[in-house]
């Protein structure tokens, strides 16, 4: 392996990071946050029921009951059934799989995207900068909510059209929150050192530079998640979401609010757990921010 | 000053011709052209026909340049759905979402400010412990969904407030009335804000309860509330301007979905509707009307730091 700057005995110190010395584990520091923690684990419960839907529920999720519209909360099922007879528990756990994909996939896209803008714009300057904020500024400018409606409207939805136009749609903060991280470490003293050791313009940018805005990455990408479910309940709530039969939260609780009169619980369920899972993104996007932050202890 | 002006004027009608055509590349260029969907019926050279008839049939920059010529020229063209120009539709639209969005953010940045400040001058306390709650609630929560709970609360259950619309249809209209039906959709659209700006408020005033300036204030012997909110409140205020201009934008798209739940005939409501029957001079009309806005609202921010705190200078570039 070709030498790098890291292993150079000379630059070593300089390398070396001094707010990380002497501090209490990232986790550590992370786990003292309760509610982060309780998240966490809200999140594995959820996401493990998500996986193993066909093992914890005993009906399909598109199965028709025959008979049994609009049954309230019993033993055979748990949380009642809607007004086509369906399983209200199954579709719970099976529409969890789609929300989550949505939120993850659509969180992915949208983070390497902010990610490339705000690097090249940051560490490139000058022109690249100039087109990459102007972009970013006109897309923050333009109400992207209802954007997304009439191209998804015309595009026509499904998972996938849905995923790509989250993603695109939600990378400002990402782009801007990098851009000014490549800005402060474009001009450390390592990043330096790196230089002058010969590196390329883009190992510098890969290597060195990009790797110190990996934390305020990871919390834009947390927060990012419940972001993405929270659009795409409102897309399915307003029926350009995910389209039936396929149950998502958001168009589980679009169909309930038909029938909020006569079975007001079949609204709330999907809501909870939209709630809940956001809330947890959320709580452990902060909670990562503070474990994060150099100027705490 | 004036050169700042100047520039940033200029600055913000470039950003907002981009803007537009951003946008209606976007819309244009997504496949399905309003035609198949206002007749469903028809063949397809019928519709090739209509498609001509609307000169959607051109290469996208030609209709671009048409609708910008025609926007100079003050023409913001005909709504594909009701045959009506599209000023006159989202013009009488225009009050009612006025109402509901001012009163959104009045509830907003007041409630918004003093939980921000309470909790950061009774820092862990219950009330503080409390107000986190609230807010992380408030960020976290799908607004159609505290919509329809609240309408299952108040309308269904408690028989208390009206469920949808702006006035009761057919009665004699009174102000009683029409705050009635303003409470629900002003509260469901002002939630998210209010979390928004009391986080950033709380945050903002813990930076400066710590700073030097208060020491000096509480050893020249004021009393503490003197100097909590003469000093200290007025100083974390500024940052929380930025975020009030950015609730802007996070205002509008929420009420979208506030009009909608419950059945407010607003801008809202006409920018879903428009959106789903692809109605583009609708669509291009609105979102002009919005970008102005945002963009409006940044370029004022920034002028009020001016007068809010002296240290900042501006400079006639970026």
């Amino acid at each position: 392996m070709a030498s790098t700057a890291r292993d150079d005995p000379t630059t070593r110190d300089v390398l070396r990071s001094p707010s990380r010395a002497g501090r209490p584990g990232l986790w550590r520091r992370f786990a003292r946050n309760p509610f982060a923690a309780a998240a966490v684990v809200y999140l594995v419960a959820i996401v493990l029921a998500a996986v193993f839907a066909p093992l914890l529920t005993r009906y399909a999720p598109d199965r028709i009951i025959i008979g049994q519209e609009l049954q309230p909360p019993s033993a055979a099922h748990w949380v009642g059934t809607d007004q086509s007879a369906r399983d209200e528990f199954s579709r719970l756990l099976y529409g969890a799989r789609i929300s989550l994909a949505i939120g993850i996939i659509a969180m992915l896209l949208s983070v390497t995207f902010g990610t490339a803008v705000g690097a090249v714009s940051g560490f490139f300057g000058g022109a690249a900068d100039a087109i990459g904020m102007r972009l970013t500024d006109a897309m923050l400018a333009i109400p992207v909510f209802f954007l997304l409606l009439a191209v998804l409207a015309s595009v026509g939805s499904s998972v996938p059209t849905i995923i790509l136009a989250i993603g695109l749609s939600s990378w400002m903060a990402t782009a801007r929150v990098v851009r000014s991280e490549v800005l402060r470490t474009a001009n450390l003293d390592f990043v330096t050192a790196a230089r002058v050791l010969g590196a390329t313009r883009l190992r510098l940018l890969v290597r060195h530079v990009l790797p110190q805005a990996f934390p305020s990455m990871l919390v834009a990408s947390t927060l990012g998640v419940g972001q993405a479910i929270l659009i795409e309940s409102a897309l399915s709530y307003l029926g350009v979401g995910v389209q039936p039969p396929t149950a998502s939260w958001g168009n589980m609780l679009s169909n309930a609010q038909s029938y909020v009169f006569a079975a007001p619980l079949l609204a709330l369920w999907p809501g909870l757990f939209i709630l809940l899972t956001v809330l947890s993104f959320n709580f452990i996007g902060d909670a990562s921010r503070d474990a994060l932050s150099p100027y705490q202890t | 000053m004036g050169r700042y002006i100047l520039s940033r004027t200029v600055q913000s009608v470039v950003l907002l011709v981009f803007v537009s055509m951003l946008t209606f590349a976007l819309i244009h260029a997504a496949p399905g052209g309003p035609g198949v969907l206002l007749a469903p019926g028809m063949t397809g050279a019928q519709i090739k026909e209509a498609q001509r008839a609307l000169g959607l049939d051109d290469p996208i920059p030609v209709q671009y340049l048409r609708w910008l010529s025609n926007l100079l020229h003050g023409n913001l063209g005909k709504s594909y759905g009701q045959g009506l120009p599209v000023s006159q539709v989202v013009i009488s639209r225009i009050p009612l979402t006025l109402e509901l969005v001012v009163t959104g953010m009045l509830l907003s940045v007041v409630f918004g400010v003093l939980i921000g400040v309470v909790s950061a001058v009774r820092r862990y306390s219950i009330v503080d412990h409390l107000a986190t709650g609230l807010t992380f609630f408030g960020m976290s929560v799908p607004v159609f969904w505290l919509g329809l709970m609240l309408i299952i609360l108040f309308s269904i259950d408690w028989h208390l407030l009206p469920s949808s619309g702006a006035v009761t249809l057919g009665a004699a209209a009174t102000l009683i009335d029409r705050l009635k039906h303003l409470v629900l959709p002003a509260v469901v659209l002002a939630t998210a804000n209010l979390a928004q700006i009391a986080r950033y408020t709380r945050s903002s005033m813990i930076e400066v309860l710590n700073a030097d300036f208060l020491r000096v204030a509480r050893a020249k012997g004021l009393r503490e509330r003197a100097v909590i909110y003469r000093h200290g409140l007025r100083n974390a205020l500024v940052p929380v301007v930025t975020v009030v201009a950015l609730g802007v934008p996070r205002l509008v798209g929420g009420v979208a979905i506030t009009e909608s739940v419950f059945a407010w005939p607003g801008m809202g409501q006409l920018a879903v509707d428009s959106a789903l029957q692809r109605d583009y001079p609708v669509i291009m009309g609105i979102t002009l009307m919005v970008s102005i806005l945002v963009i409006l609202t940044n370029f004022l921010t920034d002028l009020s730091y001016v007068f809010l705190d002296p240290r900042v200078k501006l400079t006639g570039t970026r």
